[in-house]
């Protein structure tokens, strides 16, 4: 499978208001892609879609082969999600945690103390509950979450969010270690100073649509460009 | 679908090992309504007597609403209900899961108001089969209609007053049902306990399959 993200005018509605207008986006296999844009341009929304949580119910949308229109359950143990919120349960331990995470995702959960020292989630800290860690560390562990899973695809929603700037370096090596692995990366972020040297390619939407889509060089300046990709929305 | 059931019900017990909710407020909820319905009937003791299975059945139900809101309210902290779905986790193992896990917090809990209301209200054992498995059935009962209808009323903001709306009607036969049995275990009327067993049986029957059925429907759409 040479493409793991495809939507050909996708519209997903929250309640009767078109969080994604008529969206077209194509992500290929261990491409690392940074999406931007203002605020409510339907950045989290793609994101959630592509994870399946929000229901595409227009157009096309295939995640690693799933028709997400079909069924937008199917897709989900293959991808993670870092959301806004952390989506961990605060009377647990970061370890019991991840150990029901990988237990859900058919992994073994010994994969939960190794992602948790890579994030520093170790010591006291590992054994304290999550609604007693700090806004920070419940984001570390929500990243060590994913991590542990290592998923086929890396859905991020301002991954940097929170972090510190040591362990924003660590979630920078992470990333660079998954597209190496051949993992898939999509990443939402205003931090598109501290993104885009990650990102190989950069999505513009505005109004729950693409509006310009720019290649970016690694390891370099952003330039935003009309590339063939360029595609238009309705809003 | 039953791997899932076992690791969403341990994890639900996990949680409530950890917070001691169940122990903390719902069985002191519990035993306070049982001692209210206790000083409310003190006058007449023929009556307490006589009115202690449904007068159990009464505060079994109260907490049950307790035990269902708390089972959701794990859900929502943080994303966690995204969490959840992420997971890929069968839609009927986790309602077979959490329903399992309520159904645990109440068995338990009925054993520390039976003791209540033995010592309470002078009841005494004639049927103890029929006491135990009665309340079986009934725990069932409530458990997986709570759970259903816990998941309908989850998504909404209205959530804590809507759900014992919907549920308090429905449960009616198991409050019926499960009064008729212990009052014949406890002897204190000669009716057939073992008859409204089966209305029992019928009903946690009916609640665990359509909750197996439409809890993926329920999970997305609510």
């Amino acid at each position: 499978m040479d493409q793991v993200i495809r939507f050909r005018s996708a519209v997903a509605l929250a309640g009767r208001f078109p969080v994604l207008a008529g969206i077209d986006v194509d992500v290929a296999l261990g491409d690392v892609v940074l999406v931007r844009g203002a605020n409510g341009a339907g950045k989290t929304s793609l994101l959630r879609a592509c994870a399946g949580l929000l229901r595409v119910v227009a157009g096309e949308a295939t995640v690693l082969g799933c028709d997400l229109v079909a069924d937008q359950r199917a897709v989900r143990r293959r991808v993670g999600l870092l959301g806004h919120q952390t989506g961990l349960y605060e009377e647990m331990t970061p370890a019991e945690n991840l150990r029901f995470a990988l237990r859900a995702a058919r992994r073994p959960p010994a994969a939960a103390g190794p992602a948790l020292e890579i994030l520093g989630i170790t010591g006291r800290l590992a054994t304290t509950p999550v609604g007693s860690l700090s806004a920070g560390q419940g984001r570390r562990v929500a990243i060590a979450s994913l991590v542990s899973r290592d998923p086929e695809l890396w859905l991020l929603d301002e991954p940097h969010a929170g972090l510190d700037p040591d362990h924003r370096d660590v979630l920078d090596r992470l990333i660079e270690g998954a597209a190496a692995r051949g993992r898939t990366v999509v990443m939402a972020s205003h931090e598109t100073e501290r993104v885009a040297p990650l990102a190989r390619r950069t999505v513009t939407l505005s109004g729950g649509a693409v509006d310009a889509s720019a290649e970016g060089a690694r390891g370099g300046t952003v330039a935003v460009a009309a590339t063939d990709a360029v595609v238009t929305g309705v809003a | 679908m039953w791997r899932d059931a076992a690791l969403v019900g341990g994890k639900d017990l996990r949680v409530e090992w950890h917070s001691r909710v169940a122990a903390m407020q719902v069985a002191p909820y519990a035993v306070v309504v049982l001692l209210l319905f206790g000083f409310a009937f003190d006058q007449d003791h023929a009556l307490l007597t006589q009115a202690a299975p449904g007068l159990f059945w009464v505060a079994v139900l109260l907490s049950s609403l307790l035990a269902v809101q708390r089972s959701y309210a794990i859900e929502s902290s943080d994303g966690a209900r995204d969490g959840l779905r992420l997971t890929g986790l069968d839609p009927a193992g986790i309602f077979l899961g959490k329903a399992a896990a309520v159904a645990a917090q109440l068995l338990l809990l009925e054993v520390l108001l039976g003791f209540g209301v033995v010592v309470l209200f002078g009841t005494r054992l004639h049927d103890p089969a029929l006491l135990v498995v009665s309340a079986l059935a009934a725990t069932v009962g409530l458990a997986a209609a709570g759970t259903v209808y816990g998941m309908v009323a989850s998504g909404l903001r209205v959530r804590e007053t809507l759900l014992p709306m919907l549920i308090l009607p429905v449960v009616a036969p198991v409050l019926l049902g499960a009064t008729q049995c212990w009052m014949a275990a406890l002897g204190s009327a000669r009716t057939d306990g073992w008859k409204w067993l089966s209305l029992l049986a019928a009903f946690g029957a009916i609640y665990t399959a359509l909750g197996v059925v439409s809890f993926s429907t329920l999970v997305e759409e609510t």
